[in-house]
């Protein structure tokens, strides 16, 4: 290797080939070259091998008949395409994941930043609240969903839930088998939330701590203490933080899969509620149904309207942001 | 789907990012493929198991049985083949999936079982190779109807290995202290599970889905239809049909069926822990019904709906099947004759020593002494008299979802059952129109 150096990789390089231009002794181990696709290659490698080649491949799966078959003779043009958007059961999952992404996003978003200000707010032990938020994001999606399931939203006298509904004098509830009204979603949308706040929480406890302290000496002198101070200051000055986040959940909700299939699956397979459109997919492609060119099909549609999605999305907080900035 | 042999699989879990980064599940097994794509076999149909002496490894693949010993039965089969060596894959989770995704590579396996014998795009797919030669004199003492659900223009594709059913188990003396007799018919048993519903205590167990899952076929064959007609024609878009379905919506909202449960119908777990009086499950469930309740039990069938219907049981089977990537699909198919056609002893030890099924050959069922007495022997004459395959072998997968979606939506959300009916009418044809041409 070239000698390290603190001033900087390039400098390095420069000072190190500039030091000896025609060194006999030069070895091919000192090509920048090399070590760039060392650390790199690997990386780029993965990358088209389980992200570039499938995607292109299951696009072109997706104008083909490919049941059973991963390598399809017979073209068929849009006819996956049509009989996807033509199946009532795949647009309900996609008003499904519309309307989970409509109002996770928010709830998250509202309740980690709130919990951040709460916790910057303590003056003893905000190490300890910070932890003990932060920690569920180590739980694995499907350890929680399990337990979610199992534990505390069990059906019978006997769950955690209903047992302290049992204290209340209520009739204990079969969370996961009702439908009417549907308290699954309570399940799965308390286990994300579980999951996912505590992270978020601590995105916004980071940019919370870098708000000049002496814009909320300056407000507060204006008479801008409490709400307006957090809605003058604290607010604006979390733009970037708040931007990356909502891009950050919004991504999250699409990929709603894990606590989903744990919760929700059954003996007799996926229950038509709750049912987001990647699950419905994987059953099409990889479930017994092996036909990979409606699955294609509808992953198509599916990012484009992710990728529709994440351009309003840009474009509305943006836009606001600036307004209000 | 609601394969009868679901039972073992636990909930699967595939890697979140395996599925997810790329956008779709499909994309993961494009590259799965992809690995196996030019991998040329090594001899194609040539040597006929001459090559280098034992003709190389036979891979066969198995579900996971839940029951203690079967795995090392297997291998022990496998290992006293003298023809080839056989390594035996025992796969947890998701078989169905992992089996059907692995016959797309030619790393996949070259003997695998699967519920009721390959699909129709499996063979249509040309990814199961025929089967019927190896039967031989043997074929007529295989149950018939089993045959034919693996039948596609006259080949047979698959070797039934066991057969399973499902049908109702009852708490005896629960029944007697409510002064319920066993019910015969589909308002018998509504009745009966309101009679039978006290405090903790639920009259009826048909699953956490309040019999989404499972309902289908029993309903369509106890009110006397099935699925398709023998001309395969939609034969459940009825009255019929969508009255009874309409009477478990009722029951969904009654009270009286257990729902939420810790386990579910395929695992005995609710009436052996008291909180149901009649469960719906299958007969594989035996060894620990009969270890929990001792002598408290009993069996029904489906009950029979309306005037003109029957009970009625689902039967299903694994079949062995030769997959047409096999390395050496002639050695493959061989063993598969030796094993599950040849070797009547170990099919009998299969079917009775680990778990508690019935063999799948006529002059098995005859010596399976545990099929002789008690509950056993009146579960063996349900199977004989009301048993049907799960679903025809045209009932396609999506034919299968659109259907339980429909009697779920109907039996839990009150869906309307006529319209629902009909709604999955226009996609099974469309699914046999396809099939068929």
């Amino acid at each position: 290797m070239a000698e390290p150096t603190v001033t900087g990789a390039v400098s390095s390089a420069a000072a190190a080939s500039g030091a000896r231009p025609a060194s006999p002794r030069r070895k091919w181990t000192d090509s920048p070259h090399l070590w760039f696709w060392v650390f790199v290659g690997p990386f780029v490698a993965g990358l088209l091998v389980f992200i570039v080649i499938p995607i292109l491949w299951s696009v072109w799966l997706s104008f083909y008949d490919a049941r059973n078959t991963v390598t399809p003779t017979h073209f068929v043009g849009l006819q996956n395409y049509s009989r996807m958007l033509g199946d009532s059961a795949f647009r309900s999952s996609l008003v499904t994941f519309v309307l989970f992404a409509v109002f996770i996003v928010p709830t998250t978003f509202v309740l980690s930043l709130g919990l951040a200000v709460l916790v910057n707010g303590v003056t003893r032990g905000k190490a300890f609240f910070r932890s003990v938020f932060f920690l569920p994001t180590a739980c694995s999606y499907v350890v929680a969903a399990m337990i979610w399931r199992h534990s505390l939203f069990g059906g019978t006298a006997a769950g955690m839930v209903n047992t302290v509904l049992g204290w209340l004098g209520a009739a204990p509830i079969a969370w996961l088998s009702v439908v009417h009204p549907p308290w699954y979603w309570l399940v799965l949308v308390t286990v994300r939330l579980w999951l996912q706040v505590g992270f978020f929480m601590v995105l916004f406890l980071a940019a919370l701590q870098r708000v000049p302290q002496q814009l909320y000496e300056a407000a507060a002198l204006d008479g801008a203490t409490g709400w307006k101070a957090f809605r003058y200051i604290t607010f604006p000055q979390l733009r970037a933080t708040s931007t990356a986040v909502l891009m950050l959940l919004l991504v999250n909700a699409f990929q709603a899969f894990d606590e989903f299939y744990n919760v929700l699956s059954t003996t007799g397979g996926y229950p038509p509620y709750a049912r987001p459109p990647l699950v419905y997919l994987f059953n099409i492609a990889l479930g017994n149904g092996q036909d990979f060119g409606d699955g294609s099909a509808g992953a198509v549609i599916l990012t484009l309207i992710i990728a529709i999605f994440a351009l309003l999305q840009g474009r509305l907080t943006g836009i606001g942001r600036r307004d209000s900035a | 789907m609601f394969s009868i042999m679901k039972r073992y699989s636990t909930v699967g879990t595939p890697s979140r990012r395996q599925l997810l980064a790329a956008g779709g599940g499909i994309l993961a097994a494009g590259a799965l493929a992809a690995c196996g794509g030019n991998t040329g076999r090594s001899s194609g149909g040539g040597g006929t198991g001459g090559t280098g002496g034992g003709s190389g490894t036979i891979s066969q693949w198995y579900h996971q049985y839940g029951e203690a010993g079967t795995e090392q039965a297997v291998k022990r089969y496998a290992a006293a083949y003298k023809k080839a060596t056989v390594q035996v894959q025992w796969i947890p989770g998701n078989y169905d999936q992992k089996s059907a995704a692995a016959l797309l590579t030619a790393s996949g396996p070259d003997v695998f079982e699967y519920g009721n014998g390959p699909t129709i795009d499996m063979i249509t797919g040309k990814q199961v190779v025929d089967l019927t030669e190896l039967y031989g004199a043997a074929k007529s003492d295989f149950t018939a109807s089993l045959l034919d659900r693996m039948t596609w223009k006259g080949k047979i594709y698959g070797i039934p290995q066991v057969v399973d059913m499902q049908l109702f188990v009852y708490r005896k003396s629960m029944l007697q202290k409510a002064g319920v007799q066993p019910p015969e018919t589909l308002d018998d048993l509504i009745t009966a599970a309101a009679k039978l519903t006290t405090g903790k205590v639920k009259g009826l167990f048909l699953g956490n889905d309040g019999g989404a899952g499972i309902l289908a076929g029993p309903v369509l064959w106890s009110s006397g239809h099935d699925y398709l007609t023998s001309d395969n024609q939609p034969d459940f878009a009825n009255a019929d049909v969508a009255s009874a379905l309409g009477k478990f919506h009722d029951l969904f909202t009654s009270g009286h069926l257990l729902l939420g449960a810790p386990t579910d119908w395929s695992d005995p777990g609710a009436i052996t822990s008291g909180l149901t009086a009649i469960q719906w499950t299958g007969l594989w469930n035996f060894p620990m019904l009969q270890d929990k309740l001792g002598d408290d039990f009993g069996v029904l069938p489906f009950p029979a709906i309306g005037g003109s219907g029957k009970p009625s049981v689902p039967v299903g089977a694994y079949a062995s099947c030769v997959s047409a990537k096999a390395k050496d699909v002639d050695a493959a198919k061989a063993f598969v004759k030796w094993l599950w056609v040849d070797q009547t002893a170990d099919q009998l030890d299969f079917a009775q020593s680990y778990g508690f099924h019935v063999p799948s050959r006529a002059s098995l069922i005859a010596k399976a002494t545990k099929l002789k007495s008690g509950e056993a022997k009146t579960a063996a004459g349900y199977l004989k008299t009301y048993g049907h395959p799960q679903t025809p072998l045209l009932w396609s997968p999506k034919s299968a979802t659109t259907m339980t979606d429909a009697v779920d939506k109907i039996v839990r959300s009150g869906a309307n059952p006529t319209s629902s009916l009909a709604g999955v009418a226009k996609t099974v044809q469309a699914e046999l129109k396809r099939i068929g041409g």
